[in-house]
């Protein structure tokens, strides 16, 4: 307080946030989420433990009875199972968004003069760290065990920055379930409710044809079946098919829906 | 001694501002309401703040202090009425009041998991400043809050006073000419309260106004210029920190005597001095009299030893915010959290 502070009248001001200021924002709230997760380590238990656990548990169980045997069963279940973890990890931002919002810090956040949108964006950005972290253990783990992808590391990158992209698009549902759930734990009951039929009825683990004919038509329409097909097609074929599109496309449209609708939530919320 | 003739920059501030057209008043504030379901928590606040002033909101918890401060904060959308901070509406231009405003909150709004510099450097930056420019900003607050030792250690290991200087180090990192205090004292030492009543006039003479809101009558004597009483979501009385006392009535001389026995001469010698009728309470030897002019205290204590009264103790009482509410409103300054469904922010908080 040792110089004097400008009178409101000398000041220059604006009642809008232009987009440059949004992405500085939004990049700033990101820096706060990466220091949160130096901070406590141990909030990275799911995205290191469960993609080793799954990966090896699945492999196993499955391999034998699928596809005769682990090593041929790994090109089917691989994609799958990433595809799987990192979506479930996606359900975590939502809990960690709705914690967060509980404390006193996000009452500054809204009393200071920057986009609305980026305390939410810029959780759910700190977050693709996490994806990285999951992607790669199963990728890892997954050639420990056996899996050699035939479509070469170039390819096997483009398929996990997909289902990285992918996952940060559907972070948006759940931390929209996160501002408007009473707490943290709703968020996770609801968010699983929805997850669970939506990775395991899909092609993520066994073949399409084995199943009846009904669920075959759900499987067939799941948005997370064209992103396990994508992927599977990505890394062990190195081809780009239709299935990569749609689900961009997909992901683009649940951010266009649920981005807005999240914002909206969190102001009424304020 | 008021804080207006302490700090005589505050009120020159005010007098500076005025001479530029519209630009005298830091907050308007016409008929706010907020109401959470059938409770209106804020019911018709009226508040006009000049630039310059202290201004203190005072009154019990749940009275509304809270959800008013958070309405001028932009934090909460008013449900009726309107407000402007240096002119600009608070639903229009909130974008624009938010440049103009710091809010320190009632509960620190800086992040646990986070030290004290990565805290202040990330406000900084989501204010605009570059890298480098935010280093020094959160080097220098932290050297003017006296928080440079405490800076690496993560807040979780902060005491009360500790968070409350950071948290209003953060509000202060825009230079904002207004500045919201929500309840800046509650919950600290002795010691420390005068430490941030300390950084409050600091704050003042760098030429900020200051809204602050306070359950103390003392707190609000000390810094405001004006105070606003806020009583169910109402103000019910408005003034100078005198004016409000005035109308509230004296304070009260209290007097412990060492022997007993001199209860009745004392008695008399008030009667004589003062020209009041003191009471002696049921268990004898303490005795309180309304004190109207201090100055002839002097007189009645010359008079007590010449007549060879000792007396063990003697102390005064100033009227309490209790008092105040009695006096004005009939009942007493009760915590307004136990009618009906009071505001859910406070209710929350106060469970905490």
């Amino acid at each position: 307080m040792t110089t004097m502070i400008a009178p409101a009248s000398e000041r220059r001001l604006k009642n809008h946030t232009s987009i440059g200021d949004t992405v500085r924002n939004s990049f700033t709230m990101a820096y706060r989420g990466l220091l949160k997760i130096k901070r406590t380590p141990e909030q990275l238990v799911d995205v290191t433990v469960q993609p080793i656990l799954f990966t090896l548990m699945f492999a196993y169980l499955f391999g034998g009875a699928i596809a005769g045997n682990v090593a041929g069963y790994l090109p089917t279940l691989i994609p799958g199972i990433l595809v799987q973890t990192v979506i479930t990890t996606s359900v975590v931002t939502g809990v960690q968004l709705r914690e967060d919002m509980d404390k006193g810090v996000f009452d500054r956040f809204k009393s200071l003069p920057i986009a609305r949108i980026a305390p939410l964006s810029g959780a759910l950005l700190a977050d693709t760290i996490r994806y990285g972290i999951a992607t790669t253990l199963t990728f890892v783990m997954g050639y420990v065990i056996g899996y050699h992808p035939s479509g070469g590391i170039g390819n096997v990158v483009l398929a996990a920055l997909l289902v990285i992209a992918c996952s940060w698009a559907i972070s948006w549902i759940f931390a929209f379930f996160g501002v408007i759930a009473r707490s943290a734990s709703s968020v996770q009951g609801i968010s699983m409710i929805v997850l669970f039929p939506l990775t395991f009825l899909s092609n993520a683990f066994v073949p399409v044809k084995s199943l009846p004919e009904v669920l075959q038509w759900f499987v067939n329409i799941n948005p997370i079946s064209h992103l396990v097909t994508a992927v599977r097609e990505l890394a062990n074929n190195g081809a780009v098919t239709g299935d990569v599109w749609i689900s961009l496309l997909g992901a683009a449209v649940i951010v266009a829906i649920f981005a807005p609708l999240t914002v909206r939530a969190y102001m009424r919320k304020a | 001694m008021s804080a207006s003739t302490r700090f005589p920059e505050a009120g020159s501030g005010a007098a500076r501002a005025a001479s530029v057209a519209g630009a005298d008043w830091a907050i308007e504030a016409h008929g706010l309401v907020k109401t959470f379901g059938s409770n209106r928590a804020v019911d018709g606040v009226d508040l006009n703040v000049r630039t310059g002033s202290v201004y203190g909101v005072l009154g019990p918890n749940g009275a509304g202090k809270t959800t008013t401060i958070s309405m001028l904060a932009t934090l909460l959308r008013p449900d009726g009425g309107e407000a402007r901070i240096f002119g600009h509406d608070v639903v229009a231009q909130s974008q624009i009041v938010r440049q103009l405003i710091g809010v320190t909150a009632q509960f620190a709004s800086v992040d646990e998991t986070l030290s004290a510099t990565e805290n202040l450097i990330i406000f900084s930056r989501l204010l605009g400043l570059s890298r480098a420019e935010s280093k020094r900003k959160a080097a220098e607050l932290l050297e003017e809050f006296s928080l440079t030792e405490a800076a690496r250690r993560p807040l979780k290991k902060f005491s009360g006073g500790m968070r409350r200087r950071l948290d209003l180090a953060a509000s202060l990192i825009a230079q904002p000419p207004l500045t919201f205090l929500d309840e800046p004292t509650t919950g600290l030492d002795p010691r420390t309260r005068t430490q941030m009543w300390d950084t409050i006039r600091r704050l003042v003479a760098s030429g900020s106004t200051v809204l602050l809101t306070t359950q103390m009558l003392d707190e609000a004597d000390q810094l405001a210029d004006r105070i606003a009483v806020i009583d169910r979501g109402r103000v019910i009385a408005e003034g100078t920190s005198d004016e409000l006392k005035a109308s509230v009535g004296t304070s009260s001389l209290q007097l412990r005597l060492d022997d007993q026995a001199d209860t009745d001469d004392a008695l008399r010698a008030i009667q004589a001095v003062l020209g009041v009728a003191g009471t002696a309470s049921p268990e004898g030897a303490r005795i309180t009299a309304p004190m109207a002019d201090a100055d002839r205290v002097t007189d009645l204590l010359v008079t007590l030893r010449e007549a060879g009264i000792r007396l063990a103790e003697m102390s005064v009482q100033k009227p309490t915010l209790d008092e105040v509410f009695l006096t004005i409103t009939g009942h007493g300054a009760e915590d307004q959290n136990d009618s009906s469904d009071a505001d859910p922010r406070e209710t929350e908080r106060v469970d905490a």
